[in-house]
This record gives C-alpha cells, sequence and structure tokens, in this order.
C-alpha cells in the first residue's frame, strides 16, 4: 500500500502523536501557571498572565514557531561563543513541542481560569475553614473538581492542537506531513500522500471525540444530569 | 540590539506582504461568508438529505489540518494528467487561486457551523411570532431567522475572522509573499530573527488589535439590545444603583 512507504508514514504518525502529547503536556502546565497567576492576588502575576494570553492571541502559530526556533538558536549561538563551547543546535523537535506548549497554554490558561471560577466559592472558604493552606485548597479542592468544568474546552484545544502539529513539518521535523513530502516526491505522488495524512488527521480527530466524550461521563459520575 | 536599519529597509517587502495577507483575507472570508449562509440554513434543516452532506463537509474540513488541505491542492493535483490537460489548470497551478479556493472552503467550514449554531439558538416564540404574521420559506429566513443568528454569531464570527487572519500565514508555505515569508526571507538575508519576526509579530498584532476593535465596534451596533451598561438613567426618586461591574 502507498509504494510500500506506509511504514515511513505511520513511523511519522509517531512523532505527531508524540509532539501532539508532549505539547498537551507543556500546555496544561503554561495553562495552570496563568490560571493560578490570572487568580492570585499578586498584581504583578495578573499582568504578566494578561500580557502572556494577549501576544499569543494576537500572532499566528508559525511566525511564534520560526521566531522561537531560529531566535532560540542565535540566542544558543550567543551564549556557546559567550562559553566558549562547542556549536549546539537547537533541537527542532524540543523547539515544536515547546512552542505549541507555550501557545496553547495560552488558550488553556483560559479554560482553566473559567473552569476554576465554576467551583463554587464555599467549597474554598470550608476547605479554608477546616484549616488547609493554600496549596491543599489547590491540589484537594480545587484542581479535582475543576477537572470536569475544563474537559470541555480542553477537548476543543486538544482537536485544534493535533491539527496545529503539522506545522512543525515546517521547521524541519521528521512529522507525517514531512513524510508525506519525502513520498509525493519520490513517488510523483503528492495527492494520494496528502490525502492518506489527511485521512490519518482525521481518523485521530474522530477517536478523540469519542474518547473525550467518555472522559467527560467519567468525571461527571457524581453530577445529577438534567433529563429532558 | 534591534538593527533598525534593517527594519527599516525591509519595510517596503513587509507593506507588500500585508497587501498579500489582506487581500487573501478578505477575498476568502468573504467567499466564506457567501457559502455559509445557505450551508447554515441546510445544516439545520430537518431534511436529512440537506443536512447530511453539510455535516460531512465541516466534519471533514475542521478535522484536517488547513496546512494539508493546502497540499493536497496545490502540490496534489498536479498529479492527474487530465487535470493538468484540462482548461482549469491554468488556474489550478497558481498559487494565489489554490491559497484562495483552500482558505475559502476551511472558513466556510467552521463559519457554517458557527452560523448554524446561532440558528439552533433562535428563541422559539420568535419562530412562533413568525409564522403568527404569516412568514414562511425564504421570508421567514431573510427577516427573520438569519437576522437574529448573525447577530447572535457575531463574537465567534470576529475570532473565526481574526484566526484566518492568522492563518494566511500557512500561504507563506506555497511561494505566497505575505507577511510571514517576508519575514524568513529577511532572516535568510540577515539571520535577524528579532528583527525579522519582530517586525512580523508587530504587524499581526496591530492587525489582531484593529480587527478585534472593528468587531467591537459591530458588536456594540448590532448587539445593542444585550448590552447591560447603557440602561436608562434611574429616575431621581429612586436612589442610584451602582452598577455590577463598576
Amino acid at each position: 500500500m502507498l509504494h510500500g512507504y506506509l511504514p515511513a508514514i505511520l513511523g511519522g504518525l509517531w512523532v505527531t502523536l508524540s509532539v501532539a502529547a508532549l505539547s498537551l503536556a507543556a500546555a496544561s502546565a503554561f495553562g495552570l501557571l496563568g490560571a493560578v497567576a490570572k487568580l492570585s492576588g499578586s498584581r504583578l502575576a495578573r499582568g504578566a498572565a494578561e500580557v502572556y494570553t494577549t501576544l499569543i492571541r494576537s500572532l499566528p502559530d508559525l511566525v511564534l514557531m520560526l521566531a522561537i526556533f531560529y531566535g532560540g538558536q542565535i540566542l544558543l549561538n550567543r551564549l556557546t561563543d559567550a562559553q566558549g563551547w562547542d556549536y549546539i543546535d537547537v533541537p527542532p523537535y524540543a523547539a515544536g513541542v515547546l512552542t505549541i506548549g507555550f501557545i496553547f497554554g495560552a488558550y488553556l490558561t483560559e479554560t482553566f481560569r473559567g473552569a476554576i471560577l465554576a467551583i463554587p466559592r464555599g467549597q474554598i472558604e470550608a476547605a479554608q475553614a477546616y484549616g488547609l493552606n493554600r496549596g491543599q485548597v489547590l491540589r484537594r479542592i480545587v484542581l479535582p473538581q475543576m477537572v470536569r468544568h475544563a474537559i470541555p474546552g480542553f477537548a476543543n484545544n486538544w482537536l485544534v492542537m493535533v491539527k496545529a502539529t503539522a506545522l512543525v513539518s515546517i521547521i524541519g521535523l521528521d512529522d507525517m506531513v514531512h513524510r508525506a513530502n519525502l513520498a509525493a516526491a519520490a513517488t510523483r505522488e503528492p495527492f494520494t500522500f496528502f490525502v492518506a495524512v489527511a485521512a490519518i488527521y482525521l481518523a485521530i480527530t474522530t477517536l478523540s471525540i469519542l474518547a473525550l466524550a467518555r472522559l467527560e461521563k467519567r468525571f461527571s459520575l457524581g453530577v445529577k444530569a438534567v433529563r429532558f | 540590539m534591534i538593527d533598525w536599519q534593517v527594519v527599516v529597509g525591509s519595510l517596503p517587502e513587509f507593506a507588500r506582504g500585508l497587501r498579500v495577507c489582506l487581500l487573501l483575507l478578505v477575498i476568502s472570508v468573504a467567499t466564506g461568508f457567501v457559502l455559509s449562509v445557505p450551508l447554515a440554513v441546510a445544516r439545520v434543516s430537518r431534511r436529512r438529505w440537506l443536512a447530511w452532506p453539510v455535516w460531512g463537509f465541516t466534519y471533514v474540513i475542521r478535522g484536517t489540518p488547513l496546512l494539508v488541505q493546502l497540499f493536497i491542492v496545490y502540490y496534489g493535483l498536479a498529479q492527474f494528467p487530465a487535470l493538468r490537460e484540462s482548461f482549469l489548470w491554468p488556474l489550478l497551478r497558481e498559487a494565489w487561486f489554490c491559497a484562495w479556493l483552500v482558505f475559502s472552503l476551511n472558513t466556510t467550514a467552521y463559519t457554517t457551523e458557527i452560523f448554524a449554531g446561532a440558528l439552533r439558538a433562535t428563541p422559539s416564540g420568535e419562530m412562533d411570532a413568525a409564522r403568527a404574521y404569516g412568514l414562511a420559506g425564504h421570508r421567514l429566513y431573510t427577516r427573520i431567522l438569519l437576522p437574529g443568528a448573525l447577530r447572535r454569531a457575531l463574537p465567534q464570527y470576529s475570532n473565526e475572522v481574526v484566526g484566518m487572519m492568522h492563518a494566511t500565514a500557512i500561504a507563506s508555505t506555497v511561494t505566497l509573499v505575505d507577511v510571514t515569508r517576508v519575514a524568513r526571507d529577511v532572516y535568510a538575508n540577515h539571520l535577524l530573527p528579532a528583527e525579522a519576526f519582530g517586525t512580523a509579530a508587530v504587524i499581526y498584532a496591530v492587525l489582531t488589535a484593529v480587527m478585534v476593535g472593528g468587531f467591537k465596534l459591530l458588536e456594540r451596533r448590532y448587539l445593542r439590545h444585550l448590552r447591560t451598561d447603557r440602561s436608562a438613567p434611574a429616575p431621581a426618586s429612586l436612589p442610584a444603583v451602582p452598577h455590577p461591574a463598576a
């Protein structure tokens, strides 16, 4: 199938999925940090988080990715020159994961912020009344309940993010799209390979939607649903 | 430090890139709007043969990356000799035409879902009132359902248009010299990422701010009936109630 390039494309799928999964982890970390900063009492933290989310939402993903990839390389070169170290390449894999994580962290900041605000204020007050400190309130009361409210926004961001991983092929990552490019050039059948890649993306989207629906059910177990 | 000479020297190129970006945005979004209004009506229709193909179209487009869609059309179609010999080929081999086609279809899919969602959110009383006045079919849609739905859709639609503006950066991968392509060229010539991508970032950020501001004005005009902060001043006999947002 696919002139023997199927294993190569599937190898690229692995890269795509691992970039997506690691980016999701990074984005969740940035998002949690951003949400906590936006809700914190410190004006500095709120301001920094505001700048972060506004800036990211003002720029195309591709421009940010190129800026971080090439800009990071120059910064790294200056550092290695100053320290007299050997030349180090910015690994495109890390640049891709960090950029996508950083971008979607801004979107998840808003998701998580909304989810935290959806938790009844009385629960946090009750926890404080029981003598839990701020870290404990966050870990034991806020985060577990926030997950349920965050799932729809989280699901949406995941679906957008999986598609955004296609951009890493532009900074030279050996993902599915990049492999399809190579196979298309070798066989002169670009349509076949790009449609195959599109079909795989569609399959990922479909499976994700099904899985996220189950996840939402799981986290809403204790909640009585309205029956119409 | 920033090499301002490089920045200033590349500004004419960036201006041309900005024109490409805006032109692609305008023609794609205009096409998308024209297509998605009827498609949204079909999408919410009770006739399955009308609704399901539209659902299939939006599902496939929304489930695949724009970059891959662009590659399928721009690089992929050359695979078919029949197409290469057809009268369409002078168009299909043009990067501009392919970008317009793909960006239009892409935004059509998202916009159709936005408009369909807004149509579904029509209060049933509005429908009852319209029917009571004897409106049906075409006039029901153009006089009652669509004006209401398009207003309701405005906040989400503005997100989609700004998102499309950012998405035009992807056209730089198929030889269109937009702002992103200019930034990559400036970077390649001078190896100065802050100057190259920083200038592009400023252009995109300003453009975003202007568009968001413009849509805010539109929302203020078309969603005036939903505003809460312009309520009439309280009569003098009653104590003024502080606004919750204040």
